[in-house]
């Protein structure tokens, strides 16, 4: 990965897309970015607490095309019923990361040190191999993708990001949603 | 009250007020086609399914209403997809109703079985697979909702067999539940007011009126607009019709084979007032020198089109109608404008009119002279002279339909069009094969109007089997075919970029007979050769009205359109009519 595609460099921005709950409509996001050349740096969707609605997270690159565009189009799907866009300062974002790492006997203990650094959880053991998740903002997970890289990776797996906006923390309750609408 | 889903979904389309369905029936769709027996609804048997779509097209742009087309599953549904990618393309409210096998047959690869929701999810504004007949009616609403409002576009609803033959209790919505639609109607104030000082201030303002002011109805409001201002109109390919071209300010068609004056008029204007029009590449040629001096209000009902191309001095998100009204009233509140101050800009206009009109090299018997060079060879036929004989031969209102290609630019630039919704074309998707279908269907819709095709030889030969349907259901369409032998534009390039490397493009005059075809298919099938022949042809036409006319018009293979703008060059390129390039080297001699 270079230092262009980390994921919170400045051509990629993280939409939040509160889309209807109906089958076939991840494939018409996909769908949309696809056949307008738009690209998708990363992509994360899961329901919502409410269930009429689910919420995509997508990572856009805006190298290729504006974001207004992006934005706009994207607007024109039937079943997208929101757009905001999160800007890092504004937003609690967080990815999970699973990774197998090569781990034998003698490097197994500063494997498991590195992984207690970065707060993470050991979820599988093998003989020659651990399975690590950890969880935090993109970017502590390149410094720790970067550090396993030197053992050995089996496999790699992230989430894509996720993000809500920061609470408002002045006195006022209602400041839950500092999101952009920007559709 | 108990209906079949597939009762429930014919209610559903008399609910919608639908007076006629093109279709063909297939073994999915076989349970709707019960209750059409019974229903007031008209349906037309096609004989392809691609024939329906452009039928619905023809329809819906004669009309304003929304055309429906209904096939069977499989390769029914697969041969419709041009249609509805050219009704996205032009914006065009088209139903498009699909069977599907059975739910439980789905993912299957069964028989006439295709994922028609997913091979349709670009070309259309939105698609619906149903699996529940409670939802028929829902997604009828909707659908027509979707498909008429904000930008219209085609929409598709895709039908299992076992959802139509299940049973549903009777319901009709009391409205629609789209949270993520919210169509533009009325314009920012602020916008509105932003746009109107830029009109008060320009030098060389040009309104550049789009498919939207047709879309929008908006041409009388158009017209109040211009009568205000003083402003020229250049009328796209999409919106010829919408201001008329007998009007001392219409200025006609912009673009690759616009005429001199809409061209350079938007190469030189100060001010571009862009009304439903997207910046098509066809209209701009190279974006980077498209209209350099200009400022530009975009209204469009479609955000993602305003800036997509040009970033727009003023952006309005509304309607295009309820924005021209807003912006007539906002300019009528600066006070009276100085009539005088487009005094000079038009007077330009005007001489660009004068030196540089659409022309050809003509080639009736007064100018066979010297054409034929006084040797007696017979002269030949220029599609320009059949189509100026042909506007002047029929009533005002008539509507012209027409293929893709030459004969299409020389339709556009030759026909003049007083009234809106009389030209009926594929623009953005260019589909050779639109004219015949797209005719009939217009006739269908506008029984009381006289239509014309003009259709190429080439374009006819791709969807003539639906002069079958015209013959068995009645509709008296009238097409002209200009018959080049060639796929002529095709050609044209060939003989411009490809060093007259002619390469399979030719087609033959007399393969197939066409009037031969036409008697075959129940038609009057006529042939004019020679100018004299051509105004004879067209008024026998006229005056049949039991039965379609086809007239295969033997036309010059050697013509080509001009001006032309070469793909991808600036718009200050334009290459005239020969005539007029020797005239322009004698005045810098």
């Amino acid at each position: 990965m270079t230092q262009d595609h980390r994921p919170h460099g400045p051509r990629h921005r993280l939409l939040s897309v509160l889309v209807e709950n109906k089958a076939g409509v991840l494939a018409r996001v996909a769908g949309l970015f696809s056949r307008r050349g738009y690209n998708i740096f990363s992509l994360a969707v899961a329901p919502t607490d409410d269930e009429r609605f689910s919420r995509i997270s997508i990572v856009v690159d805006v190298e290729s095309s504006p974001l207004e565009q992006v934005v706009a189009q994207l607007d024109k799907l039937i079943n997208v019923v929101e757009i905001g866009e999160l800007h890092p300062d504004e937003a609690r974002e967080a990815e999970l990361l699973l990774v197998s790492v090569s781990a034998n006997a003698g490097q197994r203990s500063q494997v498991i040190q590195l992984v207690g650094v970065f707060a993470g959880r050991i979820v599988d053991v093998g003989h020659e191999a651990i399975t690590v998740m950890v969880a935090g903002a993109p970017e502590v997970l390149d410094d720790f993708e970067s550090l396993m890289r030197p053992y050995g990776i089996a496999g790699l797996q992230r989430s894509g990001r996720i993000a809500l906006p920061k609470l408002d923390k002045r006195s006022s309750p209602s400041g839950a949603m500092s999101v952009v609408d920007i559709a | 009250m108990e209906l079949t889903g597939a009762q429930a979904l014919v209610k559903s389309l008399e609910m919608q007020e639908v007076e006629v369905i093109f279709g063909l029936p297939g073994g999915a769709i076989l349970p709707v086609y019960d209750p059409i027996i019974d229903s007031p609804i008209r349906h037309i048997l096609v004989r392809h399914e691609q024939g329906a779509g452009h039928m619905a097209e023809g329809y819906a742009q004669a009309t304003g209403r929304p055309g429906v087309a209904m096939v069977t599953s499989g390769p029914g549904a697969t041969n419709v997809v041009t249609a509805l990618a050219d009704a996205y393309m032009d914006s065009i409210p088209f139903v498009c109703v699909t069977g599907q096998v059975a739910t439980s047959a789905i993912g299957t690869d069964a028989f006439q079985e295709s994922d028609t929701t997913g091979i349709t999810l670009g070309v259309t504004k939105h698609n619906w697979l149903v699996t529940d007949a409670a939802d028929i009616p829902q997604v009828v609403r909707e659908a027509f909702y979707i498909a008429t409002t904000g930008r219209p576009g085609p929409v598709l609803i895709d039908l299992p067999k076992d959802v139509a033959t299940s049973t549903m209790e009777w319901y009709w919505p009391d409205g629609v539940n789209l949270p993520g639609y919210h169509p533009a109607s009325q314009p920012d104030p602020a916008a509105i007011r932003a746009a109107a000082e830029l009109v008060v201030a320009a030098a060389r303002p040009v309104i550049y009126a789009g498919g939207g002011v047709l879309k929008s109805g908006a041409s009388k409001v158009l017209r109040e607009l211009v009568d205000l201002t003083g402003i020229p109109v250049v009328t796209t390919l999409m919106a010829r019709g919408s201001f008329p071209d007998s009007h001392p300010l219409c200025l006609g068609m912009p673009g690759m084979h616009g005429n001199y004056t809409a061209v350079t008029a938007l190469q030189k204007a100060d001010l571009l007032l862009a009304l439903g029009s997207r910046f098509d590449d066809r209209v701009t040629g190279k974006v980077s020198a498209f209209a350099p001096g200009a400022k530009v209000v975009h209204v469009d009902i479609d955000k993602a089109e305003i800036g997509k191309v040009r970033r727009p001095e003023v952006g309005i998100l509304a309607d295009c109608r309820l924005a021209i009204e807003a912006l007539v009233a906002s300019i009528a509140a600066c006070g009276p404008l100085d009539r005088g101050r487009l005094a000079p800009w038009i007077a330009t206009l005007q001489r660009w009119q004068a030196e540089y009109p659409c022309t050809y090299d003509r080639s009736e018997p007064e100018h066979a002279e010297a054409v034929t060079g006084g040797g007696g060879r017979r002269p030949t036929l220029k599609p320009q002279f059949v189509i100026e004989r042909l506007r002047a031969s029929t009533p005002p209102d008539t509507i012209l339909v027409s293929g893709v290609g030459q004969h299409q630019m020389w339709a556009s630039q030759y026909w003049a069009f007083e009234y809106p919704n009389t030209w009926v074309n594929s623009g953005g998707l260019g589909t050779m094969g639109f004219a015949v279908p797209a005719a009939i269907g217009a006739k269908v819709g506008r029984p009381d109007r006289m239509v014309w095709a003009v259709d190429g030889d080439g374009c006819f030969q791709m969807t003539a089997q639906e002069l079958a349907t015209a013959s068995a259901e009645r509709i008296p369409v009238k097409i002209a075919i200009l018959n080049n032998a060639y796929l002529g534009m095709v050609r044209q390039w060939q003989h411009m970029f490809y060093e007259e490397r002619y390469s399979e493009v030719y087609l033959s005059p007399d393969l197939p007979d066409y009037v031969g075809w036409a008697e075959a298919m129940g038609c009057v099938g006529l042939r004019a050769e020679s100018p004299e022949e051509v105004t004879p042809a067209i008024e026998k036409a006229n005056d049949i009205d039991d039965r379609p006319v086809v007239i295969d018009f033997r036309t010059d293979s050697m013509e080509q359109v001009f001006p032309m703008v070469p793909a991808g060059a600036s718009n200050d390129d334009i290459v005239v009519h020969p005539s007029q390039r020797l005239r322009d080297s004698e005045v810098s001699q």
